[in-house]
């Protein structure tokens, strides 16, 4: 069964919590990954890799760099999950 | 007639004899580096793990560098250079196409008159090389080959690229190969990918220097795909580790070491987190003080883990190299 908008933000807030160690309370949808969580470049490839095995879902390289929020990411796996 | 050809006769098997590195004299801090690009010292090391690399000098040419590391792995070997049947040669900086530099290194070497040829296979080049060698020793065209990784990548660096001027070095490795009665080199699993041909590759071919008026033309240089890159490192040669640990029939709490390409400092960390390697397993870290040295790495990384006692001859470790084109080569070897 498909993952809810909020279901989706507690996984990514565990995955970006054991991968940037971000408290999960501050991610939040209009979080920046870069800006606001310190989730570098080299980070956000961990994270998406992560989502991708949690939520059954493909995020290309070139999808990745669109991904500027929390909210952007969790929009995407809303429309792509499998 | 079809006439009875005699085979050729190999050792049983192969096994690296020696191992030698050079790194240029000049040793470049982030501090150099920050003069030409906005960024900081701090970001370098977060985003590489590197905190200085060797850049060669003027009489530090890729010659010179192969000789010195060449000449060591001959005498740690145990062997002098006239016994060198074949030398191989990998690198992507040596700017010079023809001829091959192997020729010129096996000569200064005082070898005799050994095959010599160079490969391209970017940062997977050594693993390339090594099994180059051990098939041919093997197969007994060759009984000792000296394979040399050898770069000079501050050749081709942009000072001015922030994602690139800080990860290249410059530096030679090299081992000898020879006959075992055991076998101390494992299967070999090796690949291209030639889709993402791409994501790491100089930026422009030498011939728009014949076709446009060099002061046009921005000097080319290496540019990678940073996020794609990373990914691909990771998590697919994660598996190919794997591969050859399984091809080899030896289990991650077996190994002794682990020297991957040394790429950056969060592609290692990253991939031992993947591989789930044991604690126990020394990785090699070279990549700090060294830089990403493309073919050069594993060999340089190889002797600075036996020079400084953190590995030990008789030790098994995991080799993977991984790079531009992109292709990879990954197996299990008994340290010399």
């Amino acid at each position: 069964m498909a993952a809810t908008q909020e279901e989706i933000l507690e996984g990514l807030a565990e995955i970006v919590n054991e991968i940037a160690g971000i408290p999960t309370e501050d991610v939040l949808l209009d979080k920046s990954f870069t800006d606001d969580l310190d989730v570098d470049s080299l980070s956000m490839v961990e994270v998406v890799v992560a989502a991708e095995e949690r939520f059954d879902v493909k995020i290309p390289d070139d999808d990745v760099k669109n991904l500027k929020t929390v909210g952007d990411a969790v929009d995407y796996i809303l429309k792509h999950q499998g | 007639m079809t006439a009875k050809i005699r085979p050729s006769k190999g050792a049983p098997y192969a096994r690296i004899l020696g191992v030698g590195g050079y790194r240029p004299t000049r040793v470049v801090p982030n501090e150099e580096i920050l003069k030409h690009i906005d960024s900081s010292d701090e970001w370098i090391r977060t985003r590489s793990g590197i905190a200085t690399r060797h850049w060669a000098g003027p009489d530090e040419t890729v010659a010179a560098m192969s000789v010195e590391a060449g000449g060591k792995a001959i005498a740690d070997a145990g062997l002098t250079p006239e016994q060198i049947g074949a030398v191989i040669v990998s690198t992507v900086s040596h700017l010079k196409q023809t001829p091959a530099i192997a020729t010129e290194i096996a000569h200064l070497l005082g070898t005799g008159k050994p095959a010599a040829f160079d490969i391209s296979a970017g940062c997977a080049g050594f693993g390339y090389g090594l099994t180059l060698a051990k098939g041919m020793i093997t197969d007994g065209t060759a009984e000792y080959v000296l394979v040399i990784g050898v770069e000079r990548l501050s050749d081709l660096t942009d000072l001015e690229d922030r994602a690139t001027a800080f990860l290249f070095g410059d530096g030679a490795g090299a081992v000898v190969v020879g006959p075992s009665k055991e076998p101390a080199i494992g299967p070999t699993v090796w690949g291209s990918e030639g889709d993402k041909s791409d994501t790491i590759s100089q930026t422009l071919p030498w011939d728009v220097y014949r076709d446009q008026s060099a002061a046009d033309v921005r000097y080319p240089a290496l540019r990678q795909e940073g996020q794609a890159v990373f990914r691909w490192a990771v998590y697919e040669m994660a598996k190919v580790a794997q591969q050859a640990l399984d091809e080899a029939g030896v289990a991650a709490d077996e190994l002794d070491a682990f020297i991957p390409h040394q790429a950056n400092m969060r592609i290692i960390d990253s991939m031992i987190k993947t591989l789930k390697l044991p604690e126990h397993v020394t990785v090699a870290r070279d990549v700090e003080t060294t830089g990403n040295t493309s073919a050069a790495s594993i060999p340089l990384a190889m002797e600075r883990l036996l020079a400084t006692g953190q590995a030990k001859s008789g030790d098994t470790a995991l080799v993977i190299g991984f790079g531009a084109g992109l292709v990879y080569a990954a197996t299990v070897v008994t340290l010399p």
